[in-house]
């Protein structure tokens, strides 16, 4: 038994399935961060402290043209997909997952450097809500790795079987990606700056 | 489904959940015991309430990918001819709650992974500052604000009530229509109302909060919204009623439960509106008022329609009937023994009585006269449990001997009837085509009473 619509669209919604359950992901993904960035809010408008300039606005840059470099060798791994170029794809594919790599890394250092400091999560209601929004940040960069290591290594034997459904998969794990992307862009400000 | 491998996944981590919920009874410091609400602090210092977490970030991720399942394969996968406004009421509800499901489960998983931090990390998001237990200041950064938790809470929880109750008129919506013999009544309206429905109930959960110290502004709007989200439940009940209105109805055991639904749903809801405006509530809060009302809505309401559902859909699942004369057996000794153990609750709460008090409130004076209904309660409750035997040993006894039936015994009108009974793999032996809306029944100058969705005109 097949399943209609997974490769091409539904004429009359205009879209896949996979295209539209990627979409009802993220909009429960937005109603996640956006509850998690109320809550920001609410405790920092509630307290009467609130520390300034504890972390390295460098390595948050670092990581923020990290992110959208990642993006954008996102959209030329499906681009090159579109213009047949599997040379390319690759290419494209494998540096966004070092690129990926590369922010942890350097998340890491962060992390270990507040945690030689003495600065963990209980030290004040500042450093919980950052270990808690760059932490959970970080799993979904993990998750999104972990779905692109597949679709380098076991997963991409689908390109020769179903060229179409093999590309829609690295559009859905690009939609993904750049939302991740876009979470980092509005915590970056929010976490470092303000 | 649209994507089998998500809905097994749906399932397995569903499972897990459950899993890890029971396990936490065996556990050193046992299982969670701050309340279904788990309201802070008590919810961070008591044991056992971690399991009970682990076990919510299961089941949520469960929800998840069973709502974006639900409402893929309803968009995506209608079958030719199955227009928007073709759709069983059913699949409305199931549509409407799927997105409750989507948007309001993550802010509680938010929650979950906060309270989570608190417990584990020894953040203080939900613990303020000063905190004493046992004599003892608690050693924490504090800061934290609890009632950020009754918000993220409420935020899942009060949609969550419509998850329980959207089925259920879906249910009933489906058997009135076969039992009447007769189109829903304004099938149209019933639509927009569940689905403005399902909107509404977003933006009602702080009326949970009224005696939190929120203000009255806050009050005034929620207060607001709320009876505001009243007018669509009610059309829909209305129309509902309206339905039955010069029909000639057959009074079948699902049918009787589904009509059981109705006067219930409408207690439980009309027993809601004084707790939705911020002064009674004042005096209603917490007292056994609520439990009557909220058990109104969701015991004889969705658990009844849970049983009409049952008793409807049976042939169709397993190729055989369920006994007529147990299932009615079942429905009227459940029907008096629910009200017995329901009705008292109002009288109880209007007078005072609170709930969750260690030993049901003996120690107040003005419950002197009102815990003497505990006793009509409790026969009733145990006489509700003995009535369910009949269902119990029906169901069992029917999958093998129930009378067998073809695929349409009750000669109902939607697509599900169209698969043989019980469906083999894939459901359907041919790709059904629809050609008509969900329920045309006795259509003038029709050959019988009913055309199904299934079958084209016949030349």
């Amino acid at each position: 038994m097949n399943i209609p619509y997974t490769v091409e669209a539904r004429p009359d919604t205009g879209l896949s399935n996979g295209k539209l359950g990627i979409w009802l992901f993220l909009a429960s993904e937005v109603m996640l961060f956006g509850a998690l960035f109320s809550t920001y809010i609410i405790l920092r408008t509630g307290s009467t402290t609130w520390p300034h300039g504890e972390l390295s606005v460098w390595l948050g840059m670092a990581n923020t043209f990290i992110l959208i470099g990642s993006s954008v060798t996102m959209v030329m791994a499906w681009a090159s997909l579109k213009l047949n170029d599997w040379g390319k794809h690759r290419l494209y594919l494998i540096l966004t997952f070092v690129l990926a790599g590369i922010f942890l890394v350097n998340k890491y250092f962060e992390y270990a450097d507040h945690f030689a400091r003495g600065e963990t999560p209980a030290h004040n209601t500042f450093l919980a809500i950052y270990y808690t929004l760059t932490g959970l940040h970080g799993l979904h960069i993990l998750g999104g790795m972990i779905v692109m290591a597949y679709l380098i290594g076991p997963g991409a034997g689908l390109w020769k079987r179903n060229p179409g459904q093999f590309t829609n998969r690295i559009e859905f794990t690009g939609l993904y990606w750049h939302f991740v992307d876009l979470v980092w862009i509005f915590l970056f400000p929010v976490l470092y700056l303000l | 489904m649209a994507f089998p491998k998500l809905n097994a996944t749906s399932y397995w981590s569903y499972f897990v959940g459950g899993v890890v919920m029971l396990v936490s009874f065996f556990v050193p410091g046992g299982a969670a015991n701050s309340g279904w609400t788990s309201y802070p602090p008590l919810a961070v210092i008591a044991p056992g309430q971690t399991m009970w977490l682990v076990g919510m970030i299961f089941l949520i991720t469960s929800s998840l990918l069973g709502s974006i399942n639900f409402i893929v394969t309803t968009v995506q996968l209608r079958a030719k001819g199955l227009t928007w406004m073709r759709l069983p009421f059913f699949v409305w509800a199931q549509f409407v709650t799927s997105f409750l499901l989507l948007l309001a489960f993550p802010p509680l998983e938010a929650a979950g992974v906060l309270q989570l931090m608190d417990r584990i990390a020894g953040t203080s998001f939900f613990m303020p500052s000063g905190l004493v237990v046992s004599g003892q200041p608690l050693q924490i950064s504090g800061q934290g604000n609890p009632l950020l938790w009754q918000h993220l809470f409420w935020f899942l929880a009060h949609p969550e009530v419509y998850v329980l109750i959207l089925p259920g008129m879906g249910i009933v919506s489906e058997i009135i229509a076969n039992n009447t013999r007769k189109p829903l009544w304004g099938y149209r309206t019933l639509v927009y109302s569940i689905v403005f429905l399902g909107f509404m109930s977003f933006i009602v959960w702080a009326h949970h909060m009224f005696m939190t110290g929120m203000g009255t502004t806050m009050s005034a709007f929620f207060q607001t919204t709320t009876m505001i989200i009243s007018i669509p439940s009610v059309i829909i009940l209305t129309a509902l009623l309206l339905s039955l209105w010069g029909a000639s109805i057959r009074f079948s055991t699902p049918m009787l439960f589904a009509l059981a639904f109705l006067p219930m749903f409408a207690i439980g809801g009309l027993t809601g509106l004084p707790l939705g405006l911020a002064p009674p509530d004042i005096h209603l809060h917490d007292t056994y008022y609520v439990i009557g009302h909220f058990h109104y809505v969701v015991a004889p309401g969705t658990i009844f329609a849970l049983f009409a559902g049952l008793y409807y859909w049976f042939p169709k699942a397993t190729g055989r009937r369920m006994n007529d004369l147990l299932g009615k057996i079942h429905f009227w000794g459940s029907f008096v023994c629910i009200n017995i153990v329901f009705m008292p609750m109002f009288i109880q709460g209007l007078g005072g009585m609170n709930r969750r008090m260690y030993d049901g409130g003996m120690q107040f004076a003005h419950n002197a006269q009102l815990t003497k209904w505990n006793v009509v309660i409790s026969m009733a409750a145990w006489a509700l449990g003995l009535f369910q035997i009949p269902f119990i040993f029906n169901f069992f006894w029917s999958i093998k001997r129930g009378t067998a039936v073809d695929r349409n015994p009750w000669d109902a009108t939607t697509l599900e009837w169209a698969a043989p009974s019980p469906p083999g793999h894939g459901n359907f032996l041919t790709e059904p085509v629809v050609y008509r809306g969900p329920y045309e029944y006795s259509v003038p100058g029709a050959a019988k009473d009913f055309s199904p969705q299934f079958e084209g005109e016949r030349a």
